[in-house]
C-alpha cells in the first residue's frame, strides 16, 4: 500500500513495474489515470491548478486505501495524486490495484476513485485561454457513486 | 461546557475559494464562550466582516475539518486545535 502527493509527473509503466517486480502472486493489475481536459463547459483551458490540504490529504488517501484493502483481497495498491500547475493532457491521478483475480482489482480501483473524489481534500482551479480562473464545482453524482458502494453487500 | 469555560485559541486554515474570499490562508482566533460546534464557529466568523460574509454566504456548501478529519456542522469543536474550512473537494 502506498500513497503519494507530488508536483512531478508520474510514469505509469515504471510505477506498475516497481509495484509488481519479483512477485508471482498477482494475476490482475488494473490502472486508472485521470488527465486534464483541454476544455470545460465550452471554455478552452490553458492550465489547471491543484490545491490541497497537506497532511489531511495524505491521511484521507491512506484511509481510503486501507478500506479498499479491508474489503477486497488485494496484493498491492498505489495512489499518486499531483498538485500544482498542470496543462491539458497532463496526468492528475494514478490508481493501481493488483489482485490474484480481476474482479477485486477492477472493483477496488473504482472504489478508490469514487472515495478519493469525495473525501480527499484537493481543489481544481481552471484557467481559460483568456487568463480567467474558475474553481471547479463539485458534482452531486459523486455522492450517488458512494451510495452504490454503501448499498452493495 | 468545560471545553469552553476558558477562552481558547485555535488555528483556522482556509482553502480554495474560501481562502480567496477571506484573503488569508490561516489565522489564530480566540473562541468566544458559547461557540461549541462547527456551525457556531461559522456564525461567529460571519460576524467578523464582509470577507467572512462572502466566504460563508452559503454555509451549507462550505465543508469543515477538525484536526484534519472531516466534520459536520453539528460536530462539537471539543479540543480541536486546527479547524479547516473549504469548498466541496474536486480532486481526481
Amino acid at each position: 500500500m502506498a500513497v503519494r502527493v507530488q508536483a512531478e509527473p508520474f510514469d505509469l509503466n515504471r510505477e506498475v513495474a516497481r509495484l509488481t517486480s519479483g512477485r508471482t502472486d498477482i494475476g490482475a493489475i488494473v490502472t486508472f489515470t485521470g488527465t486534464v481536459r483541454g476544455s470545460a463547459g465550452g471554455r478552452e483551458l490553458s492550465s489547471m491548478t491543484l490545491e490541497h490540504y497537506p497532511g489531511m490529504t495524505e491521511a484521507e488517501l491512506a484511509r481510503v486505501e486501507a478500506e479498499a484493502n479491508a474489503r477486497w483481497p488485494l496484493q498491492a495498491t498505489l495512489i499518486i495524486h499531483r498538485v500544482g500547475d498542470l496543462v491539458p493532457g497532463d496526468g492528475i491521478v494514478l490508481v493501481v490495484t493488483a489482485s490474484a483475480h480481476r474482479h477485486a482489482a477492477f472493483e477496488a480501483a473504482e472504489y478508490l476513485m469514487d472515495y478519493l473524489k469525495t473525501r480527499a481534500p484537493f481543489w481544481k482551479k481552471e484557467t481559460g485561454l483568456d487568463g480567467q480562473g474558475h474553481w471547479v464545482d463539485a458534482r452531486e453524482t459523486y455522492d450517488e457513486a458512494l451510495h452504490r458502494w454503501e448499498t452493495k453487500r | 461546557m468545560i471545553a469552553n469555560a476558558e477562552p481558547r485559541t485555535v488555528t483556522l486554515v482556509y482553502f480554495a475559494w474560501v481562502r480567496e474570499r477571506i484573503g488569508r490562508s490561516r489565522e489564530d482566533v480566540v473562541l468566544p464562550a458559547g461557540v461549541a460546534t462547527v456551525a457556531d464557529l461559522v456564525l461567529f466568523l460571519k460576524s467578523r466582516g464582509p470577507e467572512y460574509e462572502a466566504a460563508f454566504a452559503r454555509p451549507e456548501i462550505v465543508r469543515a475539518a477538525l484536526d484534519q478529519v472531516h466534520a459536520k456542522p453539528q460536530t462539537p469543536l471539543a479540543s480541536a486545535r486546527e479547524i479547516a474550512f473549504f469548498p466541496p473537494v474536486t480532486g481526481g
